[in-house]
């Protein structure tokens, strides 16, 4: 099967891993991702007032791409898959209001006027969904190395979830990631956080109050007795991860833990070592993995 | 010494409809639905940085008063919509707190700019903090 990819711009920055991570996994499953041509930002966050449409014209033009690719032929459906959570959502909600309010969508038209006009056809998914979908017996199938041993703790985050009627999975307990770590054959850890904010994008002026969110996140998965936290959204993994030195300012006795793509186990398992990108990760994933003999 | 009768009235002045009104059409939200139960903020994971908790951020504006623009609390929220998850009457008090930001970055005021930061800081940041930073903070 093809389907349109938006990989988003800090997938091909810090988050290479993630990149080559969903390309390389979801191929081995027999999903061919093709990249959308000439895709442009987001914007990373929806806009939410409500007499804003200028930013609907960044998504809603990601989406024309992927009409267009649709009927030159070169994917069997409009739906177009995500890695990276805040995409997800930025495309999912434009593409919803602009579908709803026709008044909008006319004003989003005339504002684009050397676009083809957006027909509205588009569909916004995530991987996960994707592979929910597609089945978790087949995933499991597809396995190589099941991650046998190797305490997961997922992590969810803000907009895979919320708000009500866009997110992927049920909002109090979600079980997505869940289902895909027992696929692969990793132990669950749960922990109580695993849907709390990271603090976002006050990462760049209150690194201090990310420090405190994210330490009481981490510290559930260490306590709870994880080898690692599982994420999907690039922005968690930078205030979870690389974030850590701050929180050993805060918190002297924190230790460290790995932050790791759901992707990159999902590669480790299929037995694609080459796409797994843990040399981008910060912790190093790669100690813990050959302490616990996986793959 | 107030009589009786105004010390027990509570009486708008017309801004404050004015600015009620405003921030009602621009987050899309009823705020006379909101009966101040709480669960936004017992929810919400930076109550510990805000000056005013998000219900009463509501509160302010369902009173039309003007100086929550001052609050700290609508540049402090994350927009994680953990509150609008919570709240028992269907109130999505992110887009109230987008609302208001707007109205002070609308009048060109920046929250933060990213001069303050140093190149090396800057370089390591993910853009996809940067820009969404730069979306909710800067006019």
């Amino acid at each position: 099967m093809r389907l349109p990819y938006y990989p988003g711009c800090t997938l091909k920055t810090t988050a290479r891993n993630f990149d080559q991570s969903t390309t390389a996994s979801a191929k081995a499953l027999g999903i061919e991702l093709i990249e959308l041509p000439r895709w442009n930002c987001c914007g990373t966050v929806h806009a939410l007032a409500k007499d804003d449409v200028m930013h609907y014209l960044a998504p809603i033009r990601n989406l024309i791409r992927v009409e267009e690719m649709s009927e030159q032929g070169q994917v069997d459906e409009k739906k177009v898959v995500t890695a990276c959570a805040m995409c997800y959502n930025t495309l999912k909600r434009a593409n919803t209001v602009v579908n709803e309010d026709q008044e909008k969508m006319q004003k989003l038209r005339d504002n684009m006027e050397k676009e083809q006009p957006y027909g509205g056809t588009a569909e916004v998914v995530h991987l996960l969904e994707v592979l929910r979908d597609w089945g978790w017996d087949k995933v499991a199938d597809r396995v190589e190395k099941p991650l046998e041993k190797l305490r997961v703790a997922p992590y969810y985050g803000c907009l895979l979830l919320r708000p009500r009627g866009s997110g992927i999975d049920d909002v109090d307990n979600p079980q997505i990631l869940e289902r895909l770590m027992d696929a692969l054959g990793a132990d669950v850890v749960d922990i109580p956080f695993k849907t709390k904010c990271c603090g976002a994008y006050h990462t760049v002026q209150m690194k201090e109050v990310v420090a405190e969110l994210s330490h009481r996140i981490l510290d559930q998965a260490v306590k709870a007795g994880a080898d690692m936290v599982v994420t999907a959204c690039p922005l968690c993994e930078y205030n979870l991860g690389p974030r850590q030195e701050e929180v050993r300012k805060v918190f002297r006795g924190f230790g460290s833990i790995p932050v790791v793509y759901f992707t990159q186990l999902m590669a480790l398992a299929f037995g694609l070592e080459e796409a797994t990108g843990f040399e981008l990760n910060n912790p190093d994933p790669r100690p813990i993995l050959r302490e616990k003999g996986v793959p | 010494m107030l009589k009786t009768e105004s010390r027990l009235t509570y009486r708008p002045r017309p801004e404050n409809a004015s600015f009620k009104a405003k921030v009602e059409e621009l987050s899309g939200e009823n705020l006379n639905l909101c009966f101040q139960c709480g669960a936004c903020s017992s929810g919400c994971p930076l109550t510990e940085e805000m000056d005013l908790l998000p219900s009463k951020v509501i509160r302010f504006v369902q009173l039309g008063e003007m100086e929550v623009l001052d609050s700290k609390t609508i540049w402090v929220c994350s927009t994680c919509f953990n509150c609008e998850v919570r709240c028992p009457r269907g109130i999505d008090i992110a887009n109230v707190m987008e609302a208001l930001r707007q109205l002070m970055l609308r009048k060109k005021y920046d929250h933060f700019s990213l001069d303050s930061l140093d190149a090396e800081e800057l370089r390591e940041l993910p853009q996809i903090a940067i820009i969404s930073n730069l979306r909710k903070l800067t006019a």
